[in-house]
């Protein structure tokens, strides 16, 4: 049985195991942060989200300081596939930002099917409207 | 002097006494401020006897359907009525909110529309009331009362939202109340609009209305009016919407009293009590579908609207069966002389907002929604502050605080195969707008603001992009307005509105939706000013999900020295209709350019000058190597990305001339991407020894925790904390002192003050 976690990763219940959903690639154990299997850049927020106001006139320019915050970008190692972003302030531990109780998650799945494709939720249309 | 001190044991007072010595304290009051018990609770009051009772005796599950729709109706009719009569810009465009409360003061029943953050806010002041003047001789509670209400530290947002609360009675008996809330604006504080950024103390806010009676017998008592009045500086709006919302409610009451000739009270009061009972088990039942797990995050604050610096809303979201909880403890101390403070009630109402909004929108509008999700802050913190800070900016807090629960949540419903709505990417979370005051070209004084507000750019979804300036995180069906109406009364233009910020973007497999440039100039008024109230102009205010990244940076430019209407008529050619062509062409000879964090105070402005500002984009998802290479093309077309972004960013391969897109080519430059970043990529046990700091780095003013210690807060230097539990004063100085002693150094160090007597 395997849970699909985020937009690219799952766990895999029977080996406890983080997976990419891209490559298959075992990230690592569930019992630890997905991050802990990944490539981590550090990246110039400048790069992504440019000066849009000429940077030499102006102390403000729509980017982000990059002396005070930077992006992580983390990688599967495998693919190349960018899994997450975080952003950061220079130096602050990056998060264990899941963490999942595997055997409760081991019992609430039990009772399910596994589902292969992620679930997107409803879609709201047009002709939608409130009935009687 | 030598103290002496004779030791008494401890005696722990009889049942008798203790009734003495609470007796003598109630008796002897000097002031009831907000009272915590109320203010700390959340969660749905017990049931009481008569609920019991009622119950008994009604509890089919289709006359309740029947009374709530019944009573939904009335709510709705009564929102509308606010919404269409209501002189307050707020009130126009839907930051409304009108409900039924039970007997006890729970909102059972709220409209449908509007800001829903209200929802788990606007009861307070009800409990307060009948907790201390129901039996109060000089006070009391009558039929044809009505109490009127705006101070959040006894319950809402902030003081520029004001209630009117009426109780219900049925043969002399009360069954429920009812309540109106708008965002009214000016409210007498130290800058006009009602929410002054430069509020050092709860002093410097205007009005603080803790709850009391304005209205007997229906009407409202013509001498606190003018009182309240006299106290403003739109009199006009303080006395016309208090009779709008003294009717909404009228309209209400006669809603409810046509449901009580027909179904009798006990139908009414069981239909209020169940309803939300029913709502408040579906929401533990959804939440156990979730995964148990505990999933953190961070959201970074980058002012205090009169200084950059780092103040941290640290959340720590778990879930355990059926229960839910926000941890929000090492977030940043609360600022002693700030406004960016909130209460706690405002955290839990955005919070309610992610769920009645974003996550479960079809449940009925309430309190009971977030009433069994448990809420955990630092005391003083600025997510849960003293009644001593200012809190006039509590949007800053409640509002990073809300991206903060939507980034965690999203990571819980991923795999949870019930969904109510699709994974959502945080939305934009600052109110990039501009406040305005002074006197009109109709000689009024008005303190107010702009509804652009309400145009945040939207998070990307699952399976779409999000959408450009779409609606505020805290009322999903809010208007942004008719610029053009506005200006018949105010007294400038926004020559530029509406226009797409280009490249100010948030990428990623689905983008987030963009927010749009606006430019105004004042045109018929020596007495008009602006002013702007967000962070987010050194550090993105949201994060990114799955991948996605954040939106980038927002900053104020100002144009000066130039009367731009002399300009459009004399020079037209002149005129860009861009920040980024103004900026950085400079076309207006001899003026002067400036950007700005986006904290500016209240500023006169001058005929003809330029303030520039954008509204923000929701956070992109997924990896945006993934996008639709199409999607880029079409975001070049819109003109929402330069086509040199969209190359380097999305390594999208197409003709510049045509836009054609090169499929073998992108999908060889993405590879060759992927290619990078395995080979710039670092191990993460590698990249944490260098990375990873033991302490906030020393050229930041950081307040807040640091990694997962969250007993240790900074106060602005790595040398300066609190214990998280052991509150302090943290005062910041004052912004032109910090730079006179800046410039005094150079100056010093130049040797030009050596002749100054000290």
């Amino acid at each position: 049985m395997k849970v699909l976690m985020t937009e690219y990763l799952r766990i895999n219940l029977d080996t406890e195991n983080w997976e990419c959903r891209v490559c298959d690639h075992v990230v690592g154990s569930a019992s630890k942060g997905y991050k802990e299997g990944m490539l981590v850049y550090d990246r110039d927020p400048r790069e992504i989200h440019p000066p849009i106001i000429d940077p030499k006139k102006y102390r403000f320019t729509f980017s982000p300081d990059p002396e005070w915050v930077r992006i992580l970008e983390y990688y599967c190692p495998n693919c190349g596939t960018m899994v997450e972003t975080e952003y950061a302030i220079p130096g602050h531990p990056p998060l264990l930002d899941m963490e999942p109780d595997l055997p409760a998650l081991k019992a609430q799945w039990a009772q399910r099917d596994e589902v292969a494709e992620a679930v997107v939720g409803p879609a709201v249309l047009p002709e939608q409207g409130h009935k009687h | 002097m030598k103290q002496t001190a004779t030791q008494v044991k401890a005696r722990k007072p009889s049942a008798e006494e203790t009734a003495l010595i609470k007796k003598f304290l109630s008796d002897n009051t000097l002031f009831l401020g907000p009272d915590p018990e109320i203010m700390q609770n959340h969660d749905l009051m017990p049931r009481s006897a008569s609920e019991e009772e009622a119950i008994g005796k009604v509890s089919d599950a289709h006359t309740i359907a029947k009374i709530r729709d019944r009573i939904q109706s009335g709510c709705d009719e009564g929102y509308e009525m606010v919404e269409q009569m209501g002189a307050a810009p707020g009130a126009k465009w839907g930051d409304v909110i009108t409900g039924v409360y039970s007997a006890s003061g729970d909102l059972a029943i709220a409209s449908a529309g509007g800001v829903l953050i209200f929802s788990a806010l606007v009861h307070h002041p009800i409990k307060f009331i009948i907790k201390n003047w129901m039996n109060d001789p000089t006070v009391g509670v009558r039929e044809g009362d009505g109490f009127i209400h705006n101070d959040s530290r006894y319950g809402n947002v902030h003081n520029t939202d004001q209630s009117m609360i009426l109780p219900i009675f049925h043969d002399g008996k009360l069954v429920c109340w009812v309540a109106s809330t708008v965002h009214e604006g000016e409210n007498g504080a130290i800058e006009p609009g009602g929410m002054p950024s430069m509020a050092e103390s709860p002093c410097d806010e205007g009005l603080k209305m803790s709850p009391f009676k304005v209205v007997e017998n229906y009407e409202i008592k013509r001498d606190i009016l003018t009182f309240l009045q006299n106290s403003v500086r739109e009199p006009k709006l303080q006395y016309e919407d208090m009779k709008v919302k003294l009717f909404a409610c009228l309209r209400i009451k006669q809603r409810i009293e046509e449901t009580l000739n027909t179904d009798g009270p006990e139908a009414l009061v069981s239909t209020l009590r169940l309803t939300m009972e029913n709502v408040r088990a579906e929401v533990k039942r959804r939440v156990s579908e979730w995964p148990d797990m505990t999933v953190r995050t961070y959201i970074i604050q980058d002012s205090t609207l009169r200084e950059n610096c780092v103040v941290k809303i640290n959340c720590k979201l778990t879930k355990t069966g059926d229960r839910l909880i926000f941890d929000f403890r090492g977030s940043a101390p609360e600022f002693t002389n700030r406004p960016t403070n909130t209460i706690v009630a405002g955290l839990k109402g955005m919070l309610a907002q992610v769920f009645l909004c974003y996550v479960w929108p079809d449940l009925p509008r309430g309190q009971a929604a977030f009433a069994p999700i448990e809420v955990i802050t630092d005391p003083a913190s600025i997510v849960n502050c003293s009644y001593a800070a200012p809190n006039s900016q509590s949007l800053m807090s409640i509002f990073t605080g809300f991206t903060a629960g939507q980034h965690a949540v999203a990571k819980f419903l991923y795999s949870c195969p019930e969904k109510y709505t699709k994974v959502h990417a945080p939305t934009f979370n600052m109110i990039n707008t501009f406040i305005w005051g002074g006197v009109s070209q109709h000689g009024e004084t008005l303190g107010n603001l702009c509804a652009d507000l309400n145009g945040m750019g939207a998070g990307a979804r699952a399976d779409l992009d999000g959408e450009h300036g779409l609606a505020p995180i805290f009322a999903t069906m809010a208007d942004i307005g008719e610029q053009e109406l506005n200006e018949e009364d105010v007294p400038f233009l926004q020559l530029v509105s509406k226009k797409m910020t280009r490249d100010a973007i948030a990428p990623g497999k689905y983008r987030g939706g963009q927010g749009y440039t606006m430019i105004a100039a004042t045109k018929d008024s020596e007495q008009w000013g602006f002013m702007t109230t967000c962070q987010g102009a050194k550090i993105p205010p949201i994060q990114g999900l799955f991948g996605g990244y954040a939106c980038g940076c927002y900053p104020l430019s100002k144009v000066k020295g130039i009367d731009v209407y002399d300009i459009l008529l004399n020079e037209p050619e002149k005129f860009k209709h861009s920040i980024e062509e103004i900026m950085n062409e400079q076309p207006f000879d001899g003026a002067t350019y400036t950007t700005h964090h986006m904290g500016m105070g209240f500023e006169i402005s001058k005929r003809g000058e330029l303030f520039m500002i954008s509204q923000g984009a929701g956070a992109g998802y997924g990896d945006l190597l993934e996008r639709d290479p199409a999607g880029v093309i079409r975001d070049i077309e819109e003109g929402l990305i330069s086509p040199a972004v969209a190359e380097r960013l999305y390594k999208v391969q197409f003709d510049s001339q045509t836009l054609a897109i090169n499929h073998e080519a992108t999908a060889d430059a993405r590879e060759a991407e992927r290619k990078a970043r395995k080979a710039r990529g670092v191990p993460f046990a590698e990249f944490i020894k260098r990375w990873n700091k033991p302490a906030p780095p020393a050229h930041l003013q950081y307040f807040g925790c640091w990694g997962d210690d969250v007993g240790k807060l900074y106060m602005g230097s790595a040398d300066k904390f609190r214990l998280a539990d052991q509150p302090r004063p943290s005062y910041m100085r004052h912004p032109k002192d910090v730079r006179i002693e800046e410039l005094e150094a150079r100056l010093a160090a130049l040797g030009a003050l050596e002749d100054e007597k000290k």
